[in-house]
């Protein structure tokens, strides 16, 4: 990109959507192609985003008190209560994973959405001035990242299946249901697509969503500056109720799965 | 003059597939939202003390039914606006017969 400041339309989308990237085979950052490749912008802000949100809560959970909750106490014990109430509501078995990683996952994809809001301009011109070509600071519209969630999410899935149903209960629901013993195979294959949408579904739902909103927030910013507001106000409003419902339904979805994994449904 | 008449029939397709991805996409999200929030109220109107639990819930559905429109858009708007791996491919064919 040679000129960042006069760029013609479609350098100015190409170049919004490209990473930040680092090859792992030469160890020199530009954009490159292939599997040995990290995305360097994604790692970065996802990293800081979670730091921020444990060194925060942490914080909290060390100051607390009884007599004078302070109001940020008040704020982060009001997130805590409302995930705990939906683990309670979904989830009857006993475990010390799910409330915790339900909470990470809200607050995490949460703020990580929420960068979303800021112009898309504002943070990679100022790293244009420090020599950083591209940058993408909305980490959730990176496929990467929402993969490497659901996956984790779905690991965990296939872990509690055997861990509580053990080997030949989760065999027995495999291959025995919904059609019985002797139309096993089918049942199998009908199970492992059952699973194996999951992740699938869970990660290019957000991924989805945020990519869209990105784009239309760039498309906007091609408008002339006087007439921006208008589309931009609008879609920031309408933005809003989207990435709240996408942390939210990340959340939901990953305790119902992984309490569907707990208790046998047949 | 060939290759013009090539690029802009891959274009033409790509912008027909494009619109035909956003719009079928969000004419089965339009009739879903629609019969979601017809129920919603339905319900609150008999049962009008579960309506915050309702409310939630149909979030919960709306955001479910929303990722197939969202995703469509984002990859129609791909096609049109980012790199079009199908343009490309003949593009690289040309590159090579032109040598």
């Amino acid at each position: 990109m040679s000129d960042f400041l006069h760029p013609t339309e479609g350098e100015y989308i190409q170049h919004h959507l490209d990473h930040l990237q680092l090859n792992l085979h030469t160890w020199k950052i530009g954009p490159t192609t292939g599997f040995w490749t990290l995305n360097l912008d994604t790692l970065i802000v996802s990293i800081l985003v979670g730091l921020l949100f444990f060194l925060l809560f942490r914080s909290v959970a060390k100051k607390v008190s009884i007599d004078a909750p302070s109001k940020l106490q008040n704020f982060v014990e009001m997130i805590i209560e409302f995930v705990s109430q939906l683990v309670k509501e979904v989830f009857h078995g006993k475990s010390k994973l799910i409330a915790p990683l339900a909470l990470t996952i809200f607050v995490w994809v949460f703020v990580l959405n929420t960068l979303d809001l800021l112009p898309v301009d504002l943070i990679p011109k100022y790293l244009w001035y420090f020599g950083v070509d591209d940058f993408r600071f909305v980490a959730t519209d990176d496929p990467n990242l929402t993969f490497a969630l659901s996956l984790t999410v779905f690991c965990l899935i296939i872990f509690y299946n055997f861990k509580v149903k053990g080997f030949f209960g989760l065999g027995k629901e495999v291959f025995f249901h919904p059609f019985g013993i002797w139309l096993f195979p089918l049942n199998f294959i009908f199970r492992m697509i059952e699973e194996c949408v999951k992740p699938l579904s869970l990660s290019l739902r957000l991924f989805g969503n945020m990519f869209a909103g990105e784009l239309i927030f760039i498309l906007i910013a091609l408008l002339p500056w006087w007439i921006q507001w208008t589309v931009g106000g609008i879609w920031s409003v309408f933005h809003i109720l989207v990435i709240s419902i996408q942390a939210f339904i990340f959340m939901m979805l990953t305790i119902i799965y992984l309490s569907m994994a707990h208790e046998s449904s047949h | 003059m060939e290759l013009t008449q090539y690029v802009a029939q891959v274009q033409s397709f790509t912008a027909i597939g494009a619109a035909l991805l956003i719009c079928v996409a969000a004419i089965g999200t339009a009739i879903g939202f629609g019969i979601l929030g017809g129920k919603f109220l339905e319900s609150v109107a008999r049962q009008p003390e579960l309506s915050p639990m309702l409310m939630m819930r149909m979030f919960l559905m709306a955001g479910l039914i929303d990722a197939f429109a969202a995703i469509s858009v984002a990859v129609g708007l791909l096609l049109i606006f980012g790199k079009n791996p199908l343009l490309l491919e003949v593009v690289n064919v040309a590159a090579q017969k032109i040598g």
